[in-house]
């Protein structure tokens, strides 16, 4: 077993992980952080994405162990306490949503989109989200939740 | 598997040689962790390389040559807006591989060393002439990227060796570089073909020029008539036609469910003549 100190929203964790354990598997079993998803497991559908020091990446494709030291970021830490982050409220809002499975994913890739580029164009979304797949809703509600996310978070800043 | 986090490359050379079963190294993972969890490739030692000083480094030296190391990831790249000044084509390539998520990962030594012959930024490296920096058992040593891949998903790297940066040479005035590829969608895909173009001009006239192309035979291949099919050119219509002719020529592709090799040849041309006009432009800016 490898030992990993990482931080996890903010919170330092100390794991004892298996050389071969994704840092998906070591979140939602060990940490209990059920928000991202396995739905491929190999890097193309992006239910699983973490920001590792702030990028986002496909937690099923990185090793647990390649987490020590790094900060780790999942959906779970997007709401402030019982306040959704305005994302999270757009998507209901906007219902870009239907069985569910993408959307911590898209949250969270969505969001680390806006930290770089606060006004992107319906293309750049549509670009940045191309590895985050949605069976249910067809991604225009998707789309649009995130544009209006961003125009209201340009608004309260 | 045990995994390892050596703090040089010596040191990561020195357990790959002294490794008995099967041996990966690992930087972005895109491809060694696809391979692991679909059970392709499941290695005995697979040895973490981004613990190493200078892996995510991108320099420039004083004569103009850059260095980028071997961790370096496509996001990474694509905010360098100095490189990207320098080696467009280099950095559109990279950044043309997955999404966003396998961007934060995906780096150009893993893209070449998977040896796929379709890998995109394969191309564009060759034409730049680049070359990596290589540390083995018997020290170190520096290759051309079109000496590395032999064969689909084989390398000439030697037991033990291990890819420690991408050199790419100093740009000078009157350089552009571009990359395109052919894939039946805008997003998300593997080339088709793809074709990369490094040109150097004197006023209108160029004077140096690389073309290599990618998923047209069982390596990506630097076409040597094809870049002096451009030399001593304007980029005429002559002259791109003769690209384009030397271009299919050297194509060695396959039919699969990606395109027939009809269809390879000739988009070959095409994109080497596409590809051609970009570099030209951007020299001449």
């Amino acid at each position: 077993m490898i030992h990993v100190s990482t931080t996890v929203n903010g919170d330092a964790h100390e794991l004892l992980c298996d050389p071969r354990e994704t840092l998906l598997d070591a979140l939602r079993d060990r940490l209990e952080l059920t928000g991202a998803k396995e739905g491929c497991g190999t890097g193309d559908c992006g239910a699983c994405t973490v920001l590792l020091d702030g990028r986002p990446v496909c937690s099923c494709l990185v090793l647990a162990a390649e987490a020590e030291g790094h900060e780790v970021r999942t959906v779970e830490g997007m709401a402030d306490g019982e306040n959704l982050h305005p994302l999270q409220r757009k998507f209901i809002e906007h219902a870009a949503l239907q069985c569910g499975i993408c959307t911590p994913g898209i949250l969270v890739a969505a969001k680390a989109l806006l930290e770089r580029n606060p006004d992107p164009s319906e293309t750049e979304v549509r670009y940045w989200l191309a590895g985050n797949l949605c069976r249910c809703t067809g991604y225009d509600k998707i789309i649009r939740a995130v544009l209006d996310a961003a125009s209201e978070m340009r608004e309260a800043t | 598997m045990r995994y390892h986090t050596p703090s040089s490359f010596e040191d990561a050379s020195a357990l790959a040689a002294a490794a008995t079963g099967v041996t990966r190294f690992l930087a972005g993972g895109t491809d060694v962790l696809v391979q692991l969890r679909s059970d392709l490739v499941t290695p005995d030692d697979l040895i973490d390389i981004k613990q190493i000083a200078g892996v995510r480094d991108i320099t420039r030296r004083d004569d103009g040559s850059w260095r980028i190391g071997a961790a370096v990831s496509g996001a990474e790249l694509a905010e360098h807006e100095a490189l990207i000044a320098e080696w467009p084509g280099v950095v559109e390539a990279l950044e043309l591989i997955g999404s966003t998520q396998i961007q934060a990962r995906c780096t150009l030594v893993g893209n070449l060393c998977n040896g796929s012959p379709a890998a995109d930024s394969v191309p564009a490296m060759i034409a730049a002439g680049a070359t990596v920096s290589v540390v083995g058992p018997e020290g170190a040593r520096e290759i051309t990227v079109e000496g590395v891949p032999t064969a689909p998903g084989v390398t000439s790297l030697g037991p033990g060796e291990v890819v420690s940066a991408v050199n790419l040479p100093p740009r000078g005035k009157g350089g552009g570089d571009a990359y395109l590829r052919f894939i039946p969608r805008t997003e998300m895909d593997i080339a088709v073909v793809g074709a990369g173009v490094s040109l150097s001009r004197e006023g209108d006239t160029i004077t140096a020029a690389r073309v290599a192309l990618g998923a047209v035979a069982p390596t990506v291949l630097l076409v040597e008539e094809a870049g002096a099919a451009l030399v001593g050119s304007t980029l005429d219509d002559a002259a791109l036609a003769t690209l384009a002719r030397a271009a299919e020529a050297a194509c060695r592709p396959i039919s699969d469910k990606r395109g027939t090799v009809e269809f390879r040849t000739h988009v070959a041309g095409v994109l080497a003549r596409r590809a051609a006009r970009i570099a030209y432009d951007r020299a001449g800016a």
